[in-house]
């Protein structure tokens, strides 16, 4: 699993990335109401706007951390938008991606270093 | 604002320990959220007993001679009427009849029946200082403003609050809605109203700041009692269809407009001799050109404040001034502006939320029935 500053997670399965948001973001939106996921076929470049995360408090946007194709955005959370506080880096997962470069995901933080980014907020 | 810049209340220290999330609001650090999250915690509240510092908010008293009638000059509300023991909802008026603040008013008589107190007005943390100078500009010579900044104020809400607070001060399940009083209890001097901002049955407690820990920390022992954050008190009110100040109501919004003309006195309306009335008598007579409605939203996600609201055609006719997701109703709720033509419960309009039309249907408010003791 690999990771961003903008607290997504990245996990490379052959050329189709899954990706969500970690943990630590799900505390920090609190109980999540609403998720809006991309529809597939849609072209993402890395930091464009993947789907929108609404929770009790505010909305806020999930980008994208690497370019590519959606093939699927997870229509499970439509109806039990609160997996995404469940189980955040499991079943609350946002989209699938055809990556354009795997390079991509490699060159993402690994979970030791996300920590410590963590660990400087 | 800096953190350095923001006060804090005589609770500071607890909500910390408690694991709140703290924000700056008007002006204070305050917790927004404790480790149950808004969601738990409204619901919490909608159950049992929330306990909610709100501390921030503006607390005094005005004396004079006749402070009742002078604070009709500054109101359209009934106030020489205002019997003692009694509290009431009003709003201060700029002389265009737009809202400088909405604020509760008291006379909270001691049991003992001991003397006339003068007015007790508890008004927004985020407005105090304007207010208080509004008041003392207008009224200069016929009040004096007393600002109670050593007294610090609890919220204690929800369909068990009587029975907690009843432990701790018998005298306050005597009490129905908007009854004030002032009292000794928790070895101190308090003065409660039964009142609040959630829609549920519960009391507003108004402490020496220096007996404010120790009577929060006494309250959340009992196990029916949970701290609530900011975050909750706004879904709360939201759902219980109460305006908030800066949000849904600011200084070009009137009380007609806002759906708060309860607020303007029969007698004040005959006699016009408040701030703004002939705008206000106006749209009373012809109705306003906007009128705050409630919103469901029938699809997609919660809109919010500054959402537009769109005819079924799609013409835009309004704003979403508030709006978010309901715990109670398990679905998006929202006040806002809308032409009266088109404020009639029922109505389908759109909210435009990320650029998408969602459907939407004018609500009757409150969202969630009100609770109020209103008899014993």
């Amino acid at each position: 699993m690999r990771f961003t500053k903008d607290h997504e997670w990245v996990v490379l399965e052959g050329d189709v990335a899954t990706i969500g948001i970690t943990a630590y973001a799900a505390d920090q939106l609190g109980d999540v109401v609403f998720v809006e996921t991309p529809e597939p076929g849609k072209a993402v470049k890395a930091g464009d706007n993947l789907a929108v995360v609404e929770s009790v408090k505010a909305a806020s946007d999930v980008y994208a951390p690497i370019s590519g194709e959606v093939i699927e955005g997870n229509a499970a959370l439509g109806d039990a938008p609160e997996t995404v506080n469940d189980q955040p880096e499991g079943a609350g997962w946002f989209a699938r991606i055809k990556v354009a470069d795997p390079s991509e995901v490699e060159a993402l933080m690994d979970r030791a270093a996300y920590e410590d980014f963590l660990g400087t907020l | 604002m800096s953190d350095e810049t923001l006060k804090t209340t005589p609770l500071y220290e607890a909500h910390v320990a408690a694991g709140a999330r703290m924000v700056p609001f008007a002006g204070y650090s305050m917790p927004v959220q404790y480790k149950d999250g808004v969601l738990k915690e409204h619901l919490w509240t909608r159950e049992n007993a929330g306990l909610f510092d709100v501390s921030h908010m503006g607390q005094a008293r005005l004396r004079g001679v006749s402070p009742l009638s002078a604070f009709e000059e500054v109101t359209p509300g009934d106030f020489i009427g205002l019997k003692p023991g009694k509290q009431r909802y009003s709003v201060l008026l700029n002389r265009t009849g737009g809202i400088i603040d909405d604020l509760m008013a008291a006379r909270p008589i001691s049991f003992d029946g001991t003397g006339d107190d003068g007015l007790f007005v508890v008004v927004n943390g985020a407005c105090k200082d304007n207010d208080f100078k509004v008041i003392d500009d207008e009224l200069a010579g016929q009040v004096r403003i007393e600002r109670l900044e050593d007294r610090a104020l609890m919220a204690l809400q929800g369909p068990k609050a009587a029975e907690v607070l009843a432990a701790h001060a018998p005298q306050a399940a005597a009490m129905v809605f908007m009854d004030a009083r002032a009292f000794s209890a928790f070895g101190t001097d308090v003065i409660v109203s039964r009142s609040g901002y959630t829609g549920e049955d519960g009391y507003e407690i108004s402490v020496p700041a220096s007996e404010a820990l120790r009577i929060w920390n006494t309250l959340l022992a009992d196990e029916r009692v949970r701290p609530i954050g900011l975050g909750a008190r706004d879904s709360l009110r939201l759902e219980a269809g109460l305006p908030l100040y800066g949000h849904d109501v600011d200084e070009t919004v009137s009380p007609v407009e806002a759906d708060l003309a309860f607020a303007v006195a029969k007698k004040r309306r005959e006699a016009r001799d408040f701030p703004g009335a002939a705008r206000i008598a106006r749209e009373l007579a012809e109705g306003p050109s906007r009128k705050r409605v409630g919103l469901i939203v029938l699809e997609g996600a919660p809109a919010r404040e500054g959402a537009q609201i769109a005819d079924e055609a799609g013409n835009v006719v309004g704003v979403v001034t508030s709006g978010g997701f309901s715990p109670s109703l398990g679905k998006p709720i929202a006040m806002g502006f809308a032409p009266p033509a088109l404020a009639d419960v029922g109505t389908r309009l759109k909210v435009i939320v990320r650029g998408k039309a969602q459907a939407a249907e004018v609500a009757a408010m409150p969202f969630v029935p009100h609770r109020y003791v209103r008899k014993l």
